[in-house]
């Protein structure tokens, strides 16, 4: 299937799950509700039609500071946006970030079908849970627990949600926007 | 940790004999670890029970720093992710960035970067079986693997001025052209890498220890390898032929003409055997690419030509004499060679804002000056669009993709490496659980772990 028959199969299917899409520089991305991320999760592996049983990636970006950065220079503003090539498609412009704080972003890939699919789901900060897909990918629970690690966000049904980057005992999470790049730690011994 | 010690398992009930699990933790440095890693594993006898893999010693915070600098400047981080095939990650994330701006790159420039990341790939293969084999007892194969190895990355130093921390690629192109010589040295260091293979597989491939310890240890089936979200040659090693070059192609792969080796059985045997047969078909690739690339510029002769050394060339500029040296081409600093004037146009995109100009240019027009500055300047530099993009290479591992989210500004809003080794080394427990202690070598060994990109 190409980019908008994926797209329109997974609206099709659940209508009331998918929030918008768009298939940005040719990237078929579907954004959806948190509550039936498992299911469809759970569909595309198993649909004869998307058969995506490579769970290629699991990560999270925090929008927080998204377009809000101070200017690092005095004629930064003087930047020009690149206009986009002729030969990468752009016939589908990119929404923007979304309204709430996290997303946390899964890659699919079908070898059977050689088709793949974007699914980002917004997660609220006062939530920061999502459910695991660790009950359909074994491979999901180590990048979750790396986005719980990176991120602090929480994966209902994990086996074992611990740091796996950092250590027992460090504090905060450094890839959200309000880790300072230059904040130190004190450094600890061995645990056990 | 959570494995518990206190278990206690009868053997015979009526013999009254019983067994106790021994715990034994490999690691965080160990001889037979080839990175900073620890295994704590649950024994009986020699047979390993459960296994537990912590990681993370190796963490520098590469997408945090990615956030903190230019998109040009990520480079020399990406080098250090897979330091053996450092090529490789500075094509993914530049052709990431690339397709984020929405830029493409000219022919020769998808050519020089094909080449040069298949030469890494073989490095990487060559790193990994002579390193798994040299735990075996093949001290031999690890000489003769890593004399095959310095044949090639002296060919990366020919093109890019270092061995490992190469910097090579840039977004919308690469640092310079390949030297005008470059097919003879690579026909050479291929000469010699095919004797150090066949040497080695006459030396491994019917060597019956080898093939004992490796045949039927660390057996992970497709499905299971595929549900762990495992690629590249681990994955292929199992049966499934998912290689990004040919599902997904990129850059001119397309065009090449090779095949991906898949294995039946999935074990370690299979693995060693895959990636034998992958260094061919990447020196194929590269005989190919080499055949099939677009001819460079025919270049003047510098020692019959007007070299002017490069701070001259400013100080006429500064007096606004640029007619004495238009046409003259700049002597730079040795790792600029390669690309000058005449070599830019088949090395870099023609995207003014996403490239720097050539010394010529700079130094020698205000336009050029200008456009330095642009790029250059603290604040300035490449800026693609908002938006979001992910995009895989084939690493020497599997599946390297970077994703890679932009808010319009001169740095990153968040990058992220999917790095090939996290999957595998999440499968890890599961390859070691049954296998006896013996077998985690070879098993660990065609694992290919790589701290820099596992932890990054």
């Amino acid at each position: 299937m190409n980019n908008s028959e994926l797209i329109e199969s997974v609206k099709s299917h659940f209508p009331d799950a998918v929030l918008s899409s768009h298939s940005y520089r040719g990237d078929a991305t579907v954004t959806l509700r948190e509550k039936s991320l498992v299911e469809i999760a759970r569909f595309l592996k198993e649909d004869p039609a998307f058969q995506m049983n490579l769970l290629v990636d699991v990560s999270a970006v925090d929008y927080s500071t998204f377009g809000k950065r101070r200017a690092p220079a005095f004629f930064t503003s003087s930047g020009v946006a690149v206009g986009p090539d002729s030969q990468i498609p752009d016939e589908d412009p990119w929404p923007g970030p979304p309204n709430t704080r996290f997303t946390v972003v899964y890659h699919f890939y079908s070898i059977a079908h050689k088709h793949r699919l974007r699914l980002v789901v917004p997660v609220e900060e006062s939530t920061a849970e999502v459910d695991s897909l660790s009950s359909l990918w074994p491979g999901a629970n180590w990048l979750e627990r790396e986005v719980w690690d990176m991120f602090g966000i929480t994966f209902r049904g994990h086996p074992d949600l611990k740091r796996i980057l950092m250590y027992e005992g460090f504090e905060g999470h450094p890839l959200r926007k309000d880790y300072a790049v230059k904040r130190r730690q004190p450094l600890i011994g061995p645990v056990n | 940790m959570p494995i518990e010690t206190t278990n206690l398992t009868p053997l015979d009930e009526t013999a009254g004999l019983e067994t106790r699990d021994m715990l034994l933790n490999i690691g965080p440095a160990h001889p037979a670890m080839h990175g900073i890693i620890r295994i704590v594993t649950k024994l009986d006898g020699e047979r390993i029970h459960e296994a537990e893999v912590e990681i993370g010693y190796l963490h520098r915070g590469f997408e945090k720093m990615a956030e903190t600098v230019d998109f040009n400047g990520v480079m020399p981080y990406t080098d250090r992710l897979n330091y053996v095939s450092p090529l490789i990650n500075n094509m993914g994330y530049c052709m990431a960035v690339e397709k984020l701006v929405g830029i493409t790159v000219p022919e020769r420039c998808h050519y020089i970067r094909v080449i040069l990341s298949e030469i890494s790939r073989i490095s990487d293969h060559l790193t990994c079986v002579g390193a798994s084999a040299m735990e075996l007892g093949a001290f031999t194969v690890f000489l003769y693997m890593i004399k095959a190895r310095e044949y090639l990355w002296d060919l990366v130093e020919k093109v890019t001025g270092a061995r490992m921390t190469v910097s090579y690629c840039r977004v919308g192109g690469v640092k310079a052209d390949l030297p005008s010589d470059f097919a003879e040295p690579c026909r050479k260091a291929f000469e010699e890498t095919r004797k150090v293979l066949s040497e080695s597989d006459a030396l491994l491939t019917r060597n019956r220890i080898f093939v004992d310890r490796m045949t039927g240890t660390g057996v992970i089936s497709a499905e299971d390898a595929i549900a762990y979200g495992i690629t590249g040659p681990f994955l292929r090693s199992t049966g499934s032929d998912y290689d990004v070059r040919k599902d997904c192609p990129y850059a001119v792969y397309d065009r090449l003409s090779f095949e991906v080796p898949v294995g039946m059985r999935g074990d370690n045997m299979d693995r060693f055997l895959v990636r034998m047969e992958e260094m061919e078909q990447s020196m194929r690739i590269v005989e190919q690419a080499l055949r099939d690339i677009p001819p460079g510029p025919v270049l003047v002769n510098t020692q019959t030509g007007h070299p002017i050394p490069a701070a001259e060339m400013v100080d006429l500029a500064k007096v606004g004499n640029i007619n004495a040296f238009s046409g003259d081409s700049a002597v730079t600093c040795p790792t600029l060679e390669g690309s000058s004037r005449s070599q830019h146009p088949s090395i870099a995109t023609e995207e003014k804002r996403v490239f720097l100009p050539a010394k010529e240019d700079t130094y020698g027009n205000i336009e050029g000056l200008m456009q330095q500055f642009k790029l250059v300047m603290f604040g300035h530099g490449v800026r693609p669009p908002k938006g979001e993009v992910y995009f895989p290479v084939e690493g020497a591992n599997g599946e390297l993709g970077f994703y890679v989210v932009s808010d319009g500004a001169g740095n990153a809003y968040r990058v992220r490496v999917r790095p090939p080794c996290f999957a595998i080394m999440s499968a890890l427990p599961k390859l070691l659980t049954g296998d006896m202690i013996a077998d985690m070598i070879p098993t660990f060994g065609s694992v290919n772990m790589i701290g820099g990109e596992l932890d990054r």
